[in-house]
């Protein structure tokens, strides 16, 4: 569902477009043999290339090419088997060059799809437009002195993929739907970490507004947005700032803006007229990047299962509904981890117990997966035990937050505190017969014609067993029994 | 015992290899002509002591019977090359106090191979000059006059010092970059041998970039058959370079067959410029009949795009040196002024660091790339340049080599064309479209000017067959019998 905002005069529809800046995962930068390595000290990962020292040139990293061409395959796009890199001039403290190595015309990847995901396990199709590679510049740092600024040129030269999407989104929610599917991809491919903390994934933000059905309206793009709930703030705050223009009678200045989280609002940066004149040209210092078909081709041999594949498996192999294969899929260690509990078990168990316990214990105590203290193999072996009736559902439940606090094996805990499940017929029996003894009024009830209190003794029989009975068995023996 | 700085390099490499003299002999000989001869400004950093270090480990490989093909040969580099611990100015304020890190991969290889640096010499700053006279560090003097006056000449431009220096024998031979004829154009005007290999053939990486697509090293000798020796030394593939190109690189000096027999030497008509000196163009007639003579065609050829390679290349250059120098901004090496802010910085560490000329080709490159004017300049240029080599390629189906002048006048006087930046830039009209094609071409001393002033010819060849180029400039060499030296008045 697209973002409608009403208006005085009427609605206006919310139009976004995402240009993604990835950091693409390599050991080396985009054009020289320097460390990329996140939160090293400052100015220790540069070469002469990097700090553009006199005479430097550049060369391309043929890893960063590879991981490109991968994601362009993840995205389902064209692949540009020549594509040009170019030169972007403008002049900063942290742009050793004056120019930035990027890709103009000819980008190295072309038109693609990303499959969004939405609330209500419906899909929709974004257009991506192209993928180009590109460098990162190094960091100013203005506020550890009281006069000058420093500059860090570790990120200087480090590889970027820029991923540009259509303005096919219509809301917030798509926007965020639309960055968290593309994340996911990138973390699949291992092209890119998606780590928006650190900084290797930022997303630019286009914003306009219009008539519903009419032409696109004049945009404002914001720059350089680093989480997924920004990126939300600042589409809402923006397009309301349009529709209150416009519905005054304004119009809107196509105009760099920056989203100021804190405040929760977005403020001019530069106007159309202050933009700067890139004046790119052809980089002379590189030939164009040309590669054949046999090294797309052996690149994607190598590609894994992407999420969508994955979802589709889950949903048509496995019977999982595409609400809980969407959850499963998001994250390739969730999906992972889950394959690993399902193996040649009941899967539409297996995901509950995924989603629904191990999911709330890992919220309960700020977990990632990664530090579960539940292997995937434990709790495999957990519903194991409920499979072949050692411990009921019930119990089971309590026994996985004994795993999760202790960290101890399944097996192990049902055995120390006596959990396993009494299907002893006899043992049964003589519950049920005490139950029925001490309630001889409802039997007589029940016996009147009253079936419902048939769930009454159900309980009283699973209490006086402390919960290890059997119900299965608890059943079995307990209606013939009341039916006289 | 002979004067030691008159002998060329190929008889230098004989005597060390005989024990005649000694590397450390042949280097204090050049030491003390490049002190002699500092009334030339050739030099802007002499060191005479890395040179006699290393004429030293010269001497001890060749005891040994071993060093490399230019073992104990003192050479002087241009200062676009950067030197490792050596100051490095590219001729311009900006660069002040600039001591590299790094070694640039020709003069690595030509330490390699045993040369021996006497300094770094002057050039035009950033390479952007017809005639050193926008270096900071000075004016660059031709060791030729004219017979009439004493007037000081240009040695031409930009490996001016590099000339200078081989020219005033005070060293066997030098680097040099040419990118649009910095090379060809100073060897002319200093009746030395200046050879600019095809595009590719030499690393370019740390060397001080001007025009990326265009600059390539080359050397300066006084005969062929040393520029054959230097350029062997200096050439080779380099993964540090993206666009040197990974080709095994020829024996030169064998190319010195002496026999261009059957050989088709084409002469392109769109060279005989009006107004063009009679001096020159019968100069370039008496260097065809002397190919003729030697048993080649003489082919009149067409290289219909000619006219309009001048105008392309100083859009193109240019455009690309105002992105190349853009990194000079006070920020973290050289020159910085400081201003209010950033951009008040910028503008003085630049107004200041550059000269004048350099700010003028800034100007003409940003304005070149600018949006709105982009297709009309710079696209242009490059569908030019594209024709122009499509005329050199199609030229090539019929000959092995072009015969043309080097440049269209003999040295002239400082300040002579100064303040005309068009005639200046007229200097390159032979040198310029061979550059835009990346081909390689050398230029020759084939005689002298009615007032005693060397004047040169220039072949062109096919990319990467520079031994026919050289082939073809030894037997012109030979037959033209250039023979005059400058009278040494810089000893004074």
């Amino acid at each position: 569902m697209g973002m409608i905002i009403q208006g005085a005069t009427g609605d206006w529809e919310v139009v976004i477009g995402l240009e993604v800046h990835a950091q693409v995962t390599s050991n080396a930068k985009l054009f020289s043999g320097s460390a990329t390595e996140y939160g090293a000290e400052q100015n220790t990962q540069v070469s002469f290339v990097d700090a553009a020292m006199p005479g430097m040139l550049p060369v391309i990293n043929e890893m960063a090419v590879r991981q490109a061409v991968r994601t362009g395959l993840g995205l389902k796009a064209q692949i540009n088997k020549f594509s040009v890199f170019d030169r972007k001039n403008y002049f900063y403290a942290d742009l050793p060059q004056g120019y930035q190595i990027s890709q103009y015309l000819q980008p190295i990847v072309g038109e693609g799809t990303l499959t969004i995901d939405l609330k209500d396990g419906e899909t929709k199709e974004i257009g991506i437009t192209r993928l180009h590679l590109e460098q990162d510049a190094g960091k100013s740092i203005h506020d550890q002195h009281p006069s000058m600024t420093l500059v860090d040129l570790n990120r200087s030269g480090v590889a970027l993929m820029e991923i540009v999407s259509e303005p096919d989104i219509r809301s917030p929610e798509e926007a965020a739907a639309y960055v968290k599917k593309l994340r996911s991809i990138l973390r699949y491919l291992g092209t890119c970490d998606g780590n928006m903390e650190e900084g290797s994934m930022r997303a630019d933000v286009n914003v306009s507004v219009r008539r519903p059905g009419d032409e696109f309206g004049t945009r404002c793009e914001m720059k350089n947005i680093n989480s997924v709930r920004f990126i939300q703030q600042a589409i809402i705050f923006e397009a309301n700032r349009q529709v209150d223009i416009l519905e005054a009678g304004g119009e809107i200045d196509q105009e760099t803006r920056l989203y100021d989280s804190v405040k929760g609002e977005t403020r001019s940066m530069r106007s159309k007229e202050e933009a700067h004149d890139y004046r790119y040209f052809p980089d002379p210092d590189l030939l164009p990047l040309e590669f054949d078909d046999a090294f797309v081709e052996e690149i994607k041999a190598d590609l894994p299962e992407l999420p969508d594949e994955k979802k589709d498996r889950f949903v048509g192999d496995l019977g999982i509904t595409p609400y809980d294969a969407g959850v499963l899929v998001a994250e390739k260690e969730v999906a992972d981890y889950f394959e690993a509990v399902a193996k040649g078990r009941d899967a539409k168990i297996s995901a509950n117990w995924v989603i629904g316990e191990l999911f709330g214990n890992l919220n309960r105590t700020g977990k990632s997966l990664a530090e579960s203290p539940v292997s995937a193999d434990e709790l495999g072996k957990l519903v194991d035990l409920i499979k072949d009736g050692t411990i009921s559902n019930r119990i089971a439940k309590e026994v996985f937050e004994e795993m999760f606090d202790s960290g101890k094996a399944a097996a192990d805990i049902v055995k120390e505190k006596g959990l396993e499940q009494v299907s002893d017929t006899g043992a049964i029996e003589q519950a049920i017969d005490d139950v029925m003894a001490a309630n001889m009024d409802k039997v007589e009830e029940y016996r009147g014609g009253k079936d419902k209190l048939l769930g009454f003794f159900m309980g009283q029989v699973m209490k006086a067993t402390g919960g290890k009975a059997n119900p299965g068995v608890v059943n079995k023996i307990l209606k013939p029994k009341l039916d006289g | 015992m002979t004067d030691l700085t008159r002998l060329t390099i190929a008889d230098a490499r004989d005597g060390l290899k005989a024990g005649t003299f000694s590397a450390r002999e042949l280097a204090a000989a050049h030491i003390t002509a490049m002190d002699a001869a500092r009334g030339l400004n050739a030099f802007i950093t002499e060191t005479p002591e890395k040179a006699v270090e290393a004429a030293t480990a010269s001497d001890e490989k060749l005891a040994k019977g071993e060093g490399g093909v230019m073992e104990g040969i003192p050479v002087a580099v241009k200062d676009l090359f950067c030197t490792k611990g050596v100051l490095t100015t590219a001729a311009s304020h900006i660069l002040d106090g600039f001591k590299p890190e790094y070694e640039s991969t020709v003069t690595t290889n030509l330490w390699n191979a045993g040369a021996v640096m006497l300094g770094k010499v002057n050039l035009d700053e950033f390479a952007m000059g017809s005639s050193n006279e926008t270096s900071y560090y000075g004016n660059v003097v031709n060791p030729w006059r004219r017979s009439e006056d004493d007037q000081p000449l240009v040695p031409g431009g930009s490996s001016g010092g590099s000339a200078s220096a081989v020219a005033s024998f005070s060293a066997m031979g030098a680097t040099g970059t040419d990118t649009g004829g910095s090379i060809r154009q100073p060897a002319a005007f200093a009746g030395i041998v200046g050879m600019k290999p095809t595009y590719g053939r030499c690393s370019r990486w740390g060397v001080v970039a001007f025009a990326s697509s265009l600059d390539q090293p080359g050397p300066m000798t006084r005969s062929v058959r040393d520029a054959a020796i230097m350029l062997e030394a200096m050439a080779g593939f380099d993964p540090k370079d993206s666009t040197s190109v990974d080709m095994v690189v020829p024996n030169f000096e064998a190319a010195l067959t002496g026999d261009i027999r059957g050989m088709k030497i084409g002469i392109p008509k769109e060279y005989r410029l009006d107004g063009i000196s009679s001096e020159i163009s019968d100069l370039w007639d008496k260097g065809a009949a002397m190919l003729k003579e030697a048993g080649a065609e003489i082919v009149e050829i067409s290289l219909p795009h000619t006219k309009y390679a001048l105008p392309a290349y100083y859009i193109i250059a240019p455009a690309e040196a105002s992105s190349n120098l853009a990194r000079y901004d006070g920020v973290r090496y050289g020159l910085r002024v400081e201003g209010e802010d950033l951009a008040d910085m910028y503008s003085r560490t630049r107004g200041e660091g550059f000269g004048e000329e350099v700010q003028r080709r800034l100007l003409i490159g940003t304005y070149a790339l600018s949006a709105g004017y982009y297709d009309a300049y710079y696209l242009k240029a490059q569908k030019v340049r594209t024709r122009i080599s499509d005329d050199f390629k199609e030229a090539f189906k019929t000959v092995d080599a072009i015969l043309t002048p080097t440049a269209p006048s003999p040295a002239f006087a400082f300040g002579e064309k100064g303040d005309d930046p068009l005639a200046m830039y007229l200097n390159d009209v032979f040198t310029v479209p061979a550059s835009l094609a990346g081909l390689p071409g050398i230029s020759i001393p084939a005689g002298l000017s009615e007032n005693g002033l060397p004047l040169g010819l220039q072949l062109l060849g096919r990319p990467f067959d520079e031994e026919t180029v050289i082939r073809t400039a030894g037997v012109l060499e030979d037959a033209a019998g250039f023979d005059a030296t400058p009278t040494d008045w810089w000893r004074g």
